[in-house]
């Protein structure tokens, strides 16, 4: 009995000391992005590797959602005859929920966890300690150039998402299941309001803080050679997905 | 007051005590090489003098300042009068050798890339080395690493060297020629240097002062020539490189 209650015990210590490390780092990046010297180079290779390289992935994801969407909402309404809602639950769906979360999900698999593996590396053998000893701060250089990557691009991705869902959806509307192109469009944009889009770009900023923080995060508090960065990863994964999943039903409460 | 000061230094690992209450002071100029077996802590004193870890108990002044109590913002600007080489390179893997050597220069001078790329040959020069400026550190030997991370950590001329086994693995002359490169920079720049060594004919061909590190505590300390004749005989068993003798008695 005590040896479960111990072990409770221990994962919520655990929690809680991963939440603060968390934190913490977050306070360091925000601290260190406006400080000199500014390293635009390294910031915009990490934009290419965050933002460019992802678009193939976020390509297929958002298409193929989009796709089985329409598919998904058309069977069902049409069972209450309400086929001419499916534009719009499309679109609603793509850029208020599933575009960021998707796109947030495909880049920490990505991203996020090659970077907790590039990080967890030279933790372990000492590139990190050197980084320190040449009296470069490792999250100015390491964790700013990644975050500040994350942020920006993870909003143009998921435009990308919204775009590329909605026109799968279309394309099976109207290719698969005959619906008239004019109306399907007018009822894709004819309930949309702007904020439908921002609530989707504020989640998309925050998830591409949340997965390039948590692989930098667990990339940095690497122990253990090889196997221990093979565990920063794979935990850099399941907890960003974990926190984005969370997060985004508050900030779906907070957004509206 | 000597211009590095390690004082009553305390450090344990998961409960295994690396450092008791060592002590050394080190002068402005000097050369000194720390000696000592295979996991006594001769790394981690290193990593203690540039503030790469915190002692649990104890102070490092240097310069009268203590880093143990310096703020990370203030120790990350001190660490620039430091240049130091690791024992495994640890050179940056994303980067070629060029860019490795050079990193300390673009990040801490506004040195034109004409005068960065002169230094960078000046300082592969030194540890003789051709051909490599565009090869990554996974294409070289263990040797050639060593002598890379050796060219980066005194690219800038610092003021203090830390050197963890720059010897280590090179052939003889290449260890001879890295020796009298240290003898030189100290005579040129009056460079403050620590060096960890198993090779005492390196040992006693740079040092001003050889100290003995053992369980964790200096045990003897001398020039040369007085390390030579100590009479404590586990020195006497370290230079002489015997299996037999107090040293490896105790485990
Ligand atoms: N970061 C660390 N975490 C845990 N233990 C450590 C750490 N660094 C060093 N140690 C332990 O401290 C002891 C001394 O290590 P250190 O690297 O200083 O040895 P060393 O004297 O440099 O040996 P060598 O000549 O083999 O390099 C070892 O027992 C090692 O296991
Ligand atoms: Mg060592």
């Amino acid at each position: 009995m005590t040896t479960i209650l111990e072990r409770i015990g221990f994962v919520f210590i655990r929690v809680f000391e991963q939440t603060g490390l968390w934190f913490s780092a977050l306070w360091d990046t925000v601290r260190w992005t406006f400080r000199r010297p500014f390293d635009g180079r390294e910031w915009l290779r990490q934009m290419v590797r965050v933002g460019v390289d992802s678009i193939p992935v976020v390509v297929l994801t958002a298409m193929f959602t989009g796709m089985v969407l329409a598919l998904q909402t058309f069977i069902g309404f049409r069972r209450v005859h309400a086929e001419q809602f499916v534009a719009s639950v499309v679109s609603l769906a793509m850029l208020r929920e599933l575009s960021p979360v998707l796109v947030g999900l495909m880049v920490t698999g990505r991203v996020g966890s090659s970077m907790a593996a590039e990080i967890g590396t030279m933790k372990v053998t000492e590139q990190i300690d050197a980084l320190k000893a040449l009296a470069t701060e490792p999250v100015q250089y390491l964790f700013v150039p990644r975050i500040v990557a994350g942020v920006v691009m993870l909003p143009f991705l998921v435009i990308l998402g919204d775009f590329l869902g909605i026109y799968g959806g279309y394309l099976i509307a109207v290719k698969m299941m005959n619906t008239n192109p004019v109306v399907y469009q007018q009822n894709t944009y004819q309930f949309l309001t702007l904020n439908d889009l921002w609530s989707g770009l504020i989640k998309a900023a925050a998830f591409g803080l949340i997965l390039t923080l948590t692989g930098c995060v667990r990339g940095y508090y690497t122990t253990g050679g090889a196997e221990g960065v093979g565990r920063a990863t794979t935990n850099a994964v399941v907890s960003a997905s974990l926190i984005i999943l969370l997060s985004d039903f508050f900030l779906t409460k907070i957004l509206f | 007051m000597a211009f590095i000061e390690l004082r009553n230094l305390s450090k344990t690992f998961d409960g295994k005590q690396v450092l008791r209450d060592m002590s050394i002071d080190i002068d402005r100029g000097e050369t000194v090489v720390i000696v000592g077996g295979s996991g006594t802590g001769k790394s981690v004193t290193l990593k203690h003098i540039i503030g790469l870890l915190k002692p649990d108990r104890g102070q490092v002044i240097i310069d009268e300042h203590d880093i143990t109590k310096m703020p990370e913002l203030a120790l990350n600007q001190f660490r620039r009068r430091f240049g130091m080489s690791f024992q495994e390179g640890a050179l940056f893997d994303s980067m070629n050798v060029y860019e490795n050597i050079a990193f300390p220069l673009r990040r801490h001078t506004k040195m034109k890339e004409a005068d960065i790329r002169a230094r960078v040959e000046e300082c592969l020069e030194d540890v003789h080395l051709h051909g490599v400026e565009k090869k990554r550190p996974s294409e070289l030997s263990g040797g050639m690493r060593r002598r890379v991370g050796f060219a980066r950590a005194i690219s800038l001329k610092p003021e203090i060297l830390l050197f963890d086994e720059p010897t280590t693995g090179l052939d003889p002359v290449i260890s001879d020629i890295i020796a009298e490169l240290i003898c030189e920079m100290d005579m040129k720049l009056g460079t403050t240097t620590v060096t960890i060594t198993h090779d005492m004919k390196v040992a006693f061909k740079v040092a001003d002062r050889v100290a003995m590190l053992y369980d964790g505590q200096i045990i003897e300390q001398g020039t040369p020539e007085q390390f030579q004749e100590s009479t404590n005989p586990i020195v006497r068993q370290f230079i002489e490189g015997r299996a037999e003798g107090p040293l490896t008695d105790i485990d």
